[in-house]
């Protein structure tokens, strides 16, 4: 075992608020009374609830079928009465179908649900279709179905399978603390992906400000020499998947294409703990760390949290609001999505719940572009923002795309480093959105 | 938990704190050392032009604005960078309404008739220069004094006029050498620490170097055009001797006239300069060659604005043709 270091091109140093939390030790929150299931909770597909309102369902139950092969079955997170099957409000803004349970306090396990002894009596096929009927997704807040990225076409050739544990978003832990104190499982969930796909090396990158979790893996890892741990320079965003990709292989995704382009399928911390777990226990994925954090939350914590409980009861737990709350964001300060109400589930994606002052929440006033070049220093994709966005602003979307705008990662680090305040990336994210409607209409 | 009133927003919900106030305040931190220099090479006239010349610049700003009923910007520092650099570029015994008709000129002509900041195409402070210098050229050339010289001392020539002179007296390169060896030339020393003639703000190599040093710590320009601009004037001025190939005295030409505030300072520009890393480094040549072919082979001493001038106007094709590779310009694994 042996423990490199890397880095990306570009990138920005802002303030990581990470020590809220990143000493707090992981929690079990409190068992809910009732949970909120939407019926999408994945890129790609949603489910089709193959449950009904009064029917009794078991802790682990598969209620939400899969519509399609880039989906993700929904599971019951507690035992106890469908009281509902309705649309209800979802992270994204929207009113998703959703099946909603009162829980019977019990947690009485589905009969299905039984562990599988070990990692050598199972076949790789074996290891997909349990990953796809665990319903596990990218827990690091993209939601990309996991056994897809375990089910490449056979061209494409994966030497390399890397683990997400760079962290790079502020304020958030969750992935600190799982590679602390479950560093077994991540090392059980990487051989397992590493089985599942044939592959004989395994990456593991961490960003060097949790030297805490570098230890932890590098104990569990022993002298395996087949998996390396890479030591990655703090700086955001060294998380995103084609950044970490180049700063592990020294390959490049190409533009359009999938990291199996590049001979390397990427998975984040929390997806390979909840494969572990699978494999473990036969559990499917019905909780998730999430990190609740930020200036207005009173006591800032990592808890395993059951998919479905509302946004409300965990800030409770947190012991609610020490200020006026001036933004509600489900992730962390530069990808998070904000939110209109707390009464909103923890979905998969959901790593992390900020509260952030009314002071921190206001956005300021953008002022002219003065073309200091900044935001073309920390661009990683090596994008010319400041031109992409004033044609956006233009409606020029044509020269938009000419410069690259699909490309865009919507990292953000653009509109942080801007120091005329610029809608750097909401006016990209409008150019890629009509560019990607053009090309519908053509 | 249901009378929240929270601000929906897209991404990015954090912000750097450096904003176009704190830039400018930089500019003006690292042109505090140069300011020093001037202040005690050319003494108190030099000061009041500065101060003139500031002040010009901002209340010209706010009027404009005034009328024109836009914010009123003043407090960004940016028009008092303006102020500031066309100051150091006036000789230290210009008259006062120079420095105001210059600054005045910058703001409203160079800055605000192209839409005011981040718009201008041509560095205000360069381009206001070469309009005093072109309508009152004996103001603007024959100003120039000896530092800390006695007060009834008349105007003298720069460094760079001497060496100019020199050259043009001589037709064989003999000759011009012996002519040039004639000429009591600044030893390097006095150029370096700016204890020659010159405009107020351009003679202590010494002091600009110090805020450029500033700036790059600060990160509020990146190496590429001073260093190249610098070091193409010294290779070429080295290469293209008055005696032969490889006889110039590139360091005497590096030290001398306003290559160094011109390279820092003026070249550096946001506005007028391009913003690819190969754009900024096309940018910087071009002036590197441009400057040299005037000091060496044009007809006047120094050519440093006329340069930068020309290259601002380039700039915008430049940054057309030097957009970078991006991430992922390269073959799928197949």
């Amino acid at each position: 075992m042996e423990i490199k270091h890397a880095t990306f091109h570009g990138g920005i140093h802002p303030s990581y608020f990470k020590e809220f939390t990143s000493h707090k030790a992981l929690k079990e929150a409190s068992a809910p009374t009732q949970v909120i299931l939407p019926m999408q909770q994945n890129i790609g597909a949603p489910c089709e609830p193959i449950v009904k309102k009064g029917d009794f369902v078991k802790l682990g139950q598969k209620i939400g079928e899969p519509k399609g092969f880039v989906s993700a079955p929904v599971h019951a997170s507690v035992s106890g009465k469908v009281i509902a099957v309705e649309p209800r409000l979802h992270p994204n803004g929207q009113k998703v179908l959703s099946i909603v349970i009162e829980s019977d306090g019990k947690d009485t396990i589905h009969e299905d649900i039984k562990p599988y002894n070990s990692l050598e009596g199972i076949s790789p096929k074996e290891i997909v279709n349990l990953i796809r009927d665990a319903g596990i997704v990218g827990l690091g807040g993209a939601t990309f179905p996991t056994q897809v990225k375990l089910s490449p076409p056979p061209e494409k050739k994966i030497d390399a399978v890397i683990i997400n544990g760079a962290e790079c978003e502020p304020f958030l832990t969750a992935d600190h603390r799982v590679m602390v104190e479950k560093a077994d499982e991540v090392v059980l969930g990487l051989k397992a992906i590493l089985k599942a796909l044939n592959v004989e090396k395994g990456y593991i990158g961490i960003e060097d400000n949790k030297p805490d979790a570098i230890e932890a893996i590098k104990k569990v890892l022993g002298d395996d020499n087949n998996i390396t741990i890479y030591s990655l320079h703090t700086k955001y965003p060294q998380g995103a998947e084609k950044q970490l990709i180049h700063a592990i292989t020294g390959r490049e995704v190409p533009s359009g294409g999938l990291p199996m382009d590049a001979g390397a399928v990427v998975q984040n911390v929390g997806t390979i703990v909840a494969i572990a777990n699978a494999i473990k226990t036969g559990m499917p994925l019905v909780e998730r760390v999430v990190t609740i954090t930020g200036s207005a939350i009173k006591e800032p914590q990592n808890l395993l949290v059951r998919l479905g409980v509302p946004f409300s009861e965990i800030i409770e737990q947190c012991g609610g609001f020490s200020q006026n709350p001036g933004k509600i964001i489900m992730g962390g300060p530069m990808m998070g999505i904000t939110q209109f109400s707390t009464e909103i589930p923890v979905i998969k994606g959901t790593s992390g719940i900020l509260v952030l002052n009314e002071e921190e929440a206001n956005i300021p006033d953008p002022t002219p572009c003065i073309r200091c070049g900044k935001c073309v220093e920390v661009c990683p994709i090596n994008l010319l923002p400041l031109y992409i966005s004033a044609y956006s602003l233009n409606e020029q979307y044509e020269k938009a795309e000419a410069y690259h705008a699909l490309d865009c990662i919507e990292c953000g680090s653009c509109s942080y480093i801007c120091p005329s305040r610029r809608p750097l990336v909401p006016s990209i994210r409008l150019a890629k959105r009509e560019i990607v409607a053009q090309k519908r209409k053509g | 938990m249901n009378d929240l009133f929270l601000t929906a927003s897209s991404s990015p919900h954090i912000r750097s704190k450096e904003d176009v106030s704190v830039i400018m305040r930089d500019v003006i931190i690292a042109l505090v050392p140069a300011f020093a220099c001037a202040v005690y090479f050319f003494g108190i006239n030099a000061l009041i032009l500065i101060i003139i010349s500031v002040l010009s610049a901002v209340i010209a700003e706010a009027l404009i604005q005034k009328i024109t009923k836009k914010p009123i910007t003043i407090n960004d520092w940016s028009a008092a960078v303006t102020g500031l650099l066309l100051a150091f570029n006036l000789p230290p015994s210009a008259p006062w309404w120079i420095a105001v008709i210059g600054s005045v000129f910058a703001i409203l002509l160079v800055k605000h008739a192209f839409g005011g900041i981040g718009q201008n195409f041509m560095n205000p402070a360069l381009a206001a220069r070469a309009f005093l210098l072109a309508s009152w050229p004996t103001k603007m050339t024959a100003g120039f004094v000896w530092p800390r010289a006695a007060a009834d001392a008349v105007s003298s020539s720069t460094p760079l006029g001497m060496l100019h002179a020199a050259d043009a007296t001589g037709t064989a390169t003999a000759e011009a050498s012996a002519t040039l060896a004639a000429v009591e030339l600044p030893s390097y020393m006095d150029l370096f620490l700016g204890n020659v003639a010159g405009v107020i703000g351009e003679t202590s190599a010494l002091a600009l170097l110090i805020g450029f040093a500033y700036l790059l710590y600060r990160g509020v320009i990146s190496w590429r055009i001073p260093a190249i601009f610098i070091g193409t004037v010294g290779a070429m001025t080295f290469v293209f001797g008055s005696g032969g190939l490889f006889t110039g005295d590139g360091i005497f030409h590096i030290l001398s006239g306003g290559l160094m505030l011109g390279a820092i300072f003026m070249a550096t520009d946001y506005s007028s300069s391009p913003v690819t890393p190969r754009g900024q480094i096309i940018f910087a040549l071009g002036c590197g060659i441009l400057t040299s072919v005037i000091r060496l082979w044009g007809g006047y001493p120094e050519g440093v604005s006329y340069s930068i001038l020309l290259m601002n106007v380039a700039a915008p094709l430049i940054d057309k043709y030097t957009t970078p590779k991006i991430y992922g310009e390269v073959k799928a694994n197949a």
